[in-house]
């Protein structure tokens, strides 16, 4: 007899900019499109807000995967706030990968407010390859982990 | 006294491990630590781990207790107190006394519990040291690493290991490891201890004068103009406080993890600008201070308090470890004459 | 070279130029030189310049220039690098500074001295390409080169960025392989990575030293320190803080990190810190175009700066070993 085990469901954070992803989220609300209710969405004014903590202070708490999503280069509410967040979450992403830490538990998105199709579809695809990584391991705090 | 070829010292490791955890200095490319011993590791020669001996009845972090709320009660969790007996071989006579002096601090009313359950679990094997270096000055605080303390002292000399029982703990241990050990004339050892009595008669830093640190002089060391100078370039670092033996100053905090709280305890250093920070702000605001501070509780409040003993047992990790090279040695220096 | 520093020091001050001197102070030993500042003459009789005065003095001059006067320093190539970049920070005003830089052929670490079993060290001499070391325990001779200190094995440049007069000869910039450490690690797996690493910050006690010692970070309040921050901690409690710490200090000063080394310089656990730094700047030269931060004092850095067409964050995945 096979021992029923108890399915993975990740946590996912997604940082949405207010002015697009965030909309686009709603978006793919009112059009009834689904997306897995393990993806926790914190509204940040714009992707370049995300600071590199945030990302992992999400690991700590108890985050597999992190995603943050902003408007489409040239779309910025700011202007220019996503061309920075661009690079500052390349490099911290390769820091990551350096580190070993798994690649595919980190993503950077570019989600307008009239995309709720791309970010059901976006959220689908990561909550899928966050969960082929299963549970993280190596940017955990074990006080944070649920005994 | 009892004795082991160096080259048949595993067959000891193997019998002290066999009931407890044996901890030992062992080489890494960074430097020598202790660790656990298992099969196959090897003692390290090095005169001094990186960090002290202190890490085992005072860890850098200790898990205080847990708090769970639910509703409007709360639960307070006692930790897993750890109850496993070991054994820490290889310390030196600096280290060992430096567990004197944690004692007076952690032992003396009201007791801390943590502390005392951890040092009534481990048994101090010393050896003494064949090479001391220039950075040594620990005979200025009346240690003698020819005589190392500890449960158990050992010699060693080219081929041999000499171990002499100083505590009943110490006899237990010896006669656990009976039948790899070798009876051995009591003065075995004594031609080591000779030769290293000659070699820390020429040490650089061996006849500090200490006689300006006492009790009566505070006020004039407190004041003195040479702090500023002395801690000018300070970067105001931790390295010296968390390397020290008889550093024990920590701090308390409150982890919410999401679930409940953690209490927990961690190592703090009066070098960093938040130490002792309460309601009222920071007491003392600049690196002058703080600097001052460290030192003034090493050489006179500590010893005002404790019969005169300086809390510093010379070990010498800060004079290696220090940033920018400033150290005991040098305030000392500055400061220690009768005539400041 | 000691000798005309201090003489050069003594003219300055007399003829008013500048009314301090930051340099080094001799130590209880020939290797333990402490950074300082003098105020006259006499004190400069304790002035000391060689092989070990390694610490990088830029820093300094944060707190310094805030002083009244001008002050002097004597800047080896990569402490010109910090400066420049301090000032390009604003952080340090150099009208306040008399640079007087000074030609460099790299600096030994007396912990690899140590670590070819030489004890008991009473002094060190230097004999042309080798250091005579007295100890307790006999005379040794020891080639300078295999005593050199790790970071200027693989020195980037040993040209003066900034001065307003040299001592001895001023070099050049080297084309040096100081990221093959850094090539290693990104053709390992992952797996081999995180032990790696798991390894090297686990020894980590925080003591802080490098981030205090970085002429880099010059926060007024670090976040680290910051009781409101809710990471405020003097003791890393968790695996997990030791490799937040420290991806956050190299990421605050990636794009003005010199790569001068004196984080790993100062690590008392051995840590290869540098190579974080030396991560970011890699990746920044390779994705952003060559920078080294600290030769010029205006242009912008790597990461105030964009193009229009700078690559996505997926490049991660196609870039170096799984």
């Amino acid at each position: 007899m096979q021992v029923e085990k108890k399915e993975f469901k990740p946590t996912i954070v997604a940082f949405c900019c207010n002015w697009c992803s965030y909309a686009g989220a709603d978006l793919s609300g009112t059009n009834r499109l689904n997306y897995p209710a393990n993806v926790k969405i914190i509204r940040v004014p714009c992707s370049c807000r995300v600071n590199p903590m945030f990302v992992l202070r999400a690991f700590q708490r108890g985050a597999d995967g992190v995603i943050i999503c902003g408007c489409h280069p040239g779309d910025c509410h700011y202007t220019t706030g996503n061309y920075y967040a661009r690079r500052r979450m390349t490099l911290l992403f390769s820091m990551l990968d350096f580190l070993g830490i798994e690649r595919d538990r980190t993503r950077l998105e570019w989600v307008s407010a009239a995309e709720g199709a791309k970010f059901a579809k976006t959220m689908n695809e990561f909550v899928e390859a966050v969960t082929k990584l299963g549970e993280n391991k190596r940017l955990e705090d074990l006080r944070c982990k649920k005994q | 006294m009892k004795q082991i070829k160096l080259d048949s010292i595993q067959s000891l490791f193997k019998a002290l491990s066999a009931t407890r955890t044996l901890y030992l200095p062992v080489d890494t490319p960074a430097g020598a630590d202790f660790k656990k011993y298992e099969d196959g590791v090897l003692w390290s020669g090095a005169l001094n781990t990186n960090r002290s001996a202190k890490d085992f009845f005072f860890p850098q972090t200790e898990n205080m207790m847990d708090f769970k709320v639910e509703g409007k009660t709360i639960e307070i969790i006692e930790p897993i107190r750890p109850d496993e007996d070991f054994v820490v071989f290889g310390v030196r006579a600096c280290d060992a006394r430096s567990f004197e002096l944690l004692d007076k601090v952690f032992l003396c009313d009201p007791v801390d519990t943590y502390y005392k359950n951890r040092r009534e679990h481990g048994v101090i094997v010393t050896v003494c040291c064949n090479k001391p270096a220039e950075t040594c000055f620990c005979t200025n605080f009346g240690i003698d690493p020819t005589a190392p303390g500890g449960d158990v002292a050992c010699w060693q000399d080219a081929d041999t290991l000499y171990l002499q029982a100083n505590t009943e703990a110490g006899e237990a241990l010896l006669q656990s490891a009976a039948d790899v050990l070798a009876e051995a004339d009591d003065s075995a050892a004594d031609g080591v201890k000779e030769t290293v009595k000659a070699i820390m008669a020429k040490l650089p830093i061996q006849n500090l004068d200490l006689s300006a640190f006492t009790e009566d002089n505070l006020l004039n060391l407190f004041g003195s103009e040479q702090w500023k100078k002395l801690s000018e370039a300070c970067l105001g670092c931790g390295t010296c406080t968390f390397v020290c033996p008889t550093c024990q100053c920590y701090d308390i905090k409150d982890f919410d993890t999401g679930h409940g709280i953690q209490r927990f305890r961690c190592w703090d250093s009066c070098m960093y600008s938040e130490f002792t920070r309460c309601a009222h702000g920071n007491p003392r605001l600049s690196q002058v201070e703080r600097f001052r501070q460290r030192f003034m509780h090493k050489l006179v409040y500590f010893p005002a308090n404790n019969n005169g003993d300086f809390s510093c047992v010379g070990c010498g990790r800060c004079l290696a470890k220090c940033p920018i090279s400033m150290n005991i040695v040098k305030v000392i220096k500055a400061l220690g004459g009768a005539n400041e | 070279m000691q000798e005309a520093m201090m003489r050069r020091a003594k003219e300055l001050l007399a003829d008013g130029t500048v009314n301090r001197v930051l340099g080094w102070q001799k130590g209880e030993f020939a290797y333990d030189h402490t950074p300082a500042v003098f105020d006259s003459a006499d004190q400069l009789e304790q002035f000391v310049y060689d092989d070990f005065t390694a610490a990088n003095l830029s820093k300094y001059l944060v707190k310094e220039t805030k002083q009244e006067g001008k002050i002097l320093a004597f800047l080896k190539p990569c402490d010109t690098y910090s400066l420049n970049q301090l000032t390009k920070e604003h952080r340090v005003n150099r009208d306040k500074v008399y640079v007087v830089g000074i030609g460099c052929e790299g600096k030994a670490d007396v912990e690899k001295i140590k670590a070819l079993g030489i004890d008991g060290i009473l002094g060190i001499k230097a004999e042309g390409d080798n250091f005579v070391v007295e100890t307790l325990y006999g005379n040794q001779t020891v080639a300078k080169t295999d005593v050199l200190a790790e970071r200027c094995v693989v020195c980037k440049s040993r040209k003066l960025m900034t001065y307003d007069e040299i001592l001895g000869e001023d070099g050049e910039v080297i084309n040096s392989n100081r990221f093959d450490m850094v090539e290693k690690l990104e053709n390992m797996t992952a797996d081999e990575r995180f032990a790696f690493w798991q390894n090297e910050l686990s020894r980590c006690i925080r003591c802080n030293a490098c981030r205090n010692v970085c002429p880099a970070c010059t926060c007024e309040k670090c976040v680290f320190d910051n009781v409101n921050s809710g990471i405020a901690n003097t003791a890393a409690a968790d695996s997990f803080e030791e490799k937040m710490f420290h991806v956050i200090r190299a990421f605050h000063v990636a794009g003005r990190c010199t790569d001068c080394g004196e984080c790993s310089r100062v690590c008392p656990q051995g840590i290869p810190l540098h190579l974080l730094n030396r991560k970011f700047i890699k990746d920044i030269n390779e994705l952003y175009g060559e920078y080294q931060a600290g030769e010029d004092t205006d242009s912008k850095g790597p990461l105030t700066n964009f193009t229009y067409d700078d690559c996505e964050p997926s490049i991660v995945h196609e870039r170096g070993v799984e």
